[in-house]
């Protein structure tokens, strides 16, 4: 059994009136338990509506999304799956509720209703795995966006979530923020073993995930290894994404005649075809 | 002409426990009908010097030039100064508030002091210019448009007030690949079109190597660098000590020349980088 | 700058005053303000004073900075201040147009100030010595017995906690509008009523977007984390009193008597 599947998952806006909108349309997708996926799509492609489903804050028009086997329209069963999936959205902002760091992290444990003592070490366990337990005591008010950003996905880790929905954390961060954030993330499934379901516009991001998903007008039109998702770069640019800077570098240098075989996604690729002597 | 600063301070919160040093003697030119590019990282005091170029923040010390007129005085040179720098800032949510977008454009040159006919003119030409077709989207509401035409609607509303430096904060971020190229194209016609001075805040190094003539970075209140792209991109640990990262392709050459292939290595754009590779395979005769 | 205003907000600290439980700290401001207002002795006065000042150093808290939270207030401490000086009868000393300034006015406006300043100092170092969260809970749970006639107590307090943490955010937020309404050459605060009124327009509109879609984007992210109301809920920190609760009691009682002694004596 996979950890998230959705089978042929519609979700329609408005459904019935005049300004319907069909955001996803027929998904069929499988995550596993422990498995880094990251879902490329252009603004309005229908990714974030699709997240929203793997812990019931949207529930299917038509089709299903199972998360651990469970159903997410079965109502007794929908706080069980939001505590196993946490998520962090992108305005690090208006997730924080309280105006205290480690308020904040207990504030889901606190909603589940775990033990105080329980929820005191998972928050001092969380912020040390986000690396922010020095801050426990500050105001959100007055850390940096990708601080900010630890610190939501430190207030999941603090519920046991077993995996984490990232809708584009990183957009509006620079590019410390970002490596913060990032480096959490990839951290958290490897050492971890949390399965992540990462959105991103930034392709250096999704390279580092087991598996892309690329979402179109509500569909998804491709699915692969980071590997076979770059190669086809025509194709990306045609959906309006683009791919990591070797791999297009890689593709303007073939375009120039420059025989080069083997697949190119990253600097080390590269470095393999144009430096041989290596 | 230029936008000059002259040893700028700038203290918030000045006398309470989170008094802060925002700008500490900022000296900086922004040349006239180039794109200069700002970057630092959050904190690095890039938000509070755009808000001296035109006046909306007032320098402890120092003073800002705007073509040679000191912007902080209090007669109507100055307020024309002030005039000549717009500012898009990042969240075009922070600005858009009228009933249609038209209206919305319509709001500088109204408070400009400009008749309606001048004011209707200056909304077609703006929203011409981001790409707004003006029959389609004039009489519609601002808060129905996406993320990336919001942005447009708001570029458009400081293009009405045709300024002669536009100050352009994170204009690409949030916005997917498509977006943000076609919204830099916008700009780079505008500067190549109008001879607009274009001021460019980011942190996306990638923009900064494509467009900037010069880049200044900031850390902590501080320039840290004020050179062309190329000797700017040259310093990096300077820019690693920034909080900045170099533009990818940078780092990708580095790595390559690193790893022994010949290459001069002063190329900083897809470009130049395809070009330089070429030159060296082409001397080792593999194509 | 908006952001400047330090009224309500919370100085992490390990003062005693910090360490105290917040029931206790907003019971005992009750008594304090109720003090204030029917102690009308001059010794008294001083006393008072002197208590809240002592209150301050104790806090370890700057002093000037908690003495500036009367700012944001002080032109009500003046209307109340020269209502008093002109109308409470006595002996004249100036007369100024119909209106003569009394030596009792002149004491008065000052008694009245004083209570005015004194209650806003209290009330300031309770927001500046205690977190948000420990404030609300404990304002829940001293309104709790009031849940069983179906007072919203949790509700309220759950209100409470988003607007204090988004106090900072939104004055931020008002702040930025205002600087990219300027830019387009808005002249906000000028012009008779209702070209102010008007000119307020561009900054409103856009700040109450933003609050609404804050408010939705953060319903979702707390029903995300499980968020369902207050039954079932726990809390990481519980409210437990120490014995730096009953000392601060039992002198805070003790400080009542000798203010009631004095108004016997002296009255």
């Amino acid at each position: 059994m996979s950890f998230i599947e959705c089978k042929n998952l519609s979700h329609i806006y408005n459904q019935g009136q005049s300004n319907e909108h069909i955001a996803v349309e027929n998904v069929n997708l499988k995550i596993e338990a422990g498995e880094f996926v990251a879902i490329l799509g252009t603004n309005g492609s229908g990714k974030s509506t699709l997240a929203k489903h793997f812990n019931g804050l949207l529930l299917p028009s038509s089709g299903r999304c199972l998360v651990n086997g469970m159903d997410t329209t079965e109502e007794d069963k929908m706080w069980d799956i939001r505590r196993q999936i946490g998520m962090v959205f992108q305005n690090p902002d208006n997730q924080i509720i309280a105006a205290i760091v480690e308020d904040d992290v207990g504030f889901g444990p606190e909603n589940i209703g775990m033990e105080p003592h329980e929820i005191r070490r998972n928050v001092t366990s969380a912020l040390r795995m986000v690396d922010m337990e020095e801050y426990r005591n500050f105001s959100p008010h007055h850390l940096s966006g990708g601080q900010k950003q630890r610190v939501a996905i430190a207030g999941a880790l603090a519920m046991n979530s077993k995996c984490l929905v990232l809708d584009e954390p990183t957009a509006m961060l620079d590019p410390r923020g970002r490596h913060e954030v990032i480096d959490t993330v990839n951290m958290l499934n490897k050492e971890k073993g949390i399965t992540i379901i990462y959105i991103t516009h930034f392709m250096e991001e999704a390279a580092l995930a087991d598996r892309i998903l690329v979402m179109d007008r509500g569909h998804m039109i491709a699915a692969g290894t980071p590997r076979e998702i770059f190669q086809d770069i025509g194709a990306m640019k045609k959906r309006g994404l683009a791919v990591p800077m070797a791999a297009e570098l890689a593709y303007r240098l073939k375009q120039k005649g420059v025989k080069i075989t083997e697949s190119v996604i990253n600097t080390k690729d590269l470095v393999k075809v144009l430096c041989p002597s290596n | 002409m230029s936008i000059e600063l002259k040893n700028v301070s700038y203290t918030y919160m000045a006398k309470t426990p989170f008094e802060h040093l925002a700008l500490n003697d900022i000296s900086l030119t922004i040349p006239e009908g180039k794109i200069t590019a700002i970057a630092g990282h959050t904190g690095s005091g890039k938000s509070t010097l755009i808000q001296h170029f035109n006046g909306l923040l007032k320098p402890d010390s120092g003073v800002v030039l705007v073509d040679g007129t000191d912007i902080g005085s209090k007669n109507n040179e100055a307020k024309m100064a002030r005039r000549k720098v717009g500012i898009a800032f990042q969240y075009p949510e922070h600005q858009l508030f009228e009933e249609t977008i038209a209206q919305d454009i319509a709001f500088g040159p109204k408070n400009m002091g400009c008749g309606p006919e001048e004011t209707d003119s200056r909304v077609k030409y703006a929203m011409d210019f981001v790409n707004l077709d003006y029959n389609k989207y004039a009489d519609r509401s601002p808060f129905h448009l996406s993320g990336g035409q919001k942005r447009r609607a708001a570029i458009a509303g400081i293009l009405a007030l045709k300024p002669k430096y536009l100050v352009l904060d994170e204009p690409t971020a949030g916005l997917d690949p498509k977006g943000r190229e076609s919204l830099m194209g916008r700009i780079l016609k505008l500067h190549k079109e109008e001879g607009t001075t274009i001021v460019l805040i980011s942190h996306n190094m990638d923009d900064i190597a494509q467009y900037a003539d010069n880049v200044i970075i900031l850390s902590k209140g501080k320039v840290l660098i004020q050179a062309s792209p190329e000797e700017a991109f040259s310093r990096v640990d300077a820019i690693h000590q920034a909080g900045l990262e170099l533009p990818e392709i940078k780092e990708i050459l580095n790595e390559l020349a690193a790893k022994g292939l010949p290459i001069e290595n002063n190329a900083y754009t897809m470009e130049k980088a395809v070009s330089e590779i070429l030159s060296v395979l082409g001397r080792q005769g593999k194509c | 700058m908006l952001t400047d205003i330090t009224l309500g907000q919370y100085f992490p600290g390990e003062s005693p005053l910090h360490q105290m439980d917040a029931r206790v700290k907003i019971v005992l401001l009750f008594f304090y303000i109720i003090a204030v207002f029917l102690f009308d002795n001059n010794i008294n006065y001083a006393l008072m004073t002197g208590f809240a000042l002592s209150l301050i150093i104790l806090s370890r808290l700057p002093m000037g900075m908690v003495l500036k939270s009367v700012k944001p207030l002080w032109w009500i401490i003046l209307f109340s201040f020269l209502m008093h000086i002109f109308s409470t009868p006595g002996e004249s000393l100036v007369k100024v147009w119909i209106l003569d300034i009394t030596g009792e006015g002149i004491l008065k406006g000052f008694i009245i100030s004083l209570r005015l300043v004194l209650l806003i100092l209290i009330s300031s170092l309770l927001m500046f010595t205690t977190s948000p969260l420990k404030l609300t809970d404990a304002l829940e749970s001293l309104m709790s017995p009031l849940k069983r006639v179906g007072f919203p107590a949790h509700e309220l307090a759950m209100m409470m906690t988003i607007a204090m943490r988004f106090i900072p955010t939104l004055l931020e937020e008002t702040d930025k509008i205002i600087k990219a309404q300027q830019s387009r050459g808005s002249d906000i605060g000028d012009g008779n009523f209702i070209q102010r009124t008007k000119g307020m327009l561009p900054v409103l509109v856009p700040l109450f977007i933003s609050a609404f879609r804050r408010a939705d984007e953060l319903s979702i992210a707390m029903e995300a984390r499980c968020y369902r109301g207050g039954e079932d809920r726990t809390r990481m920190k519980q409210q437990r009193v120490h014995d730096i609760d009953y000392v601060a009691t039992g002198i805070f009682i003790g400080f009542i008597c000798l203010l009631v002694g004095i108004q016997v004596i002296y009255t």
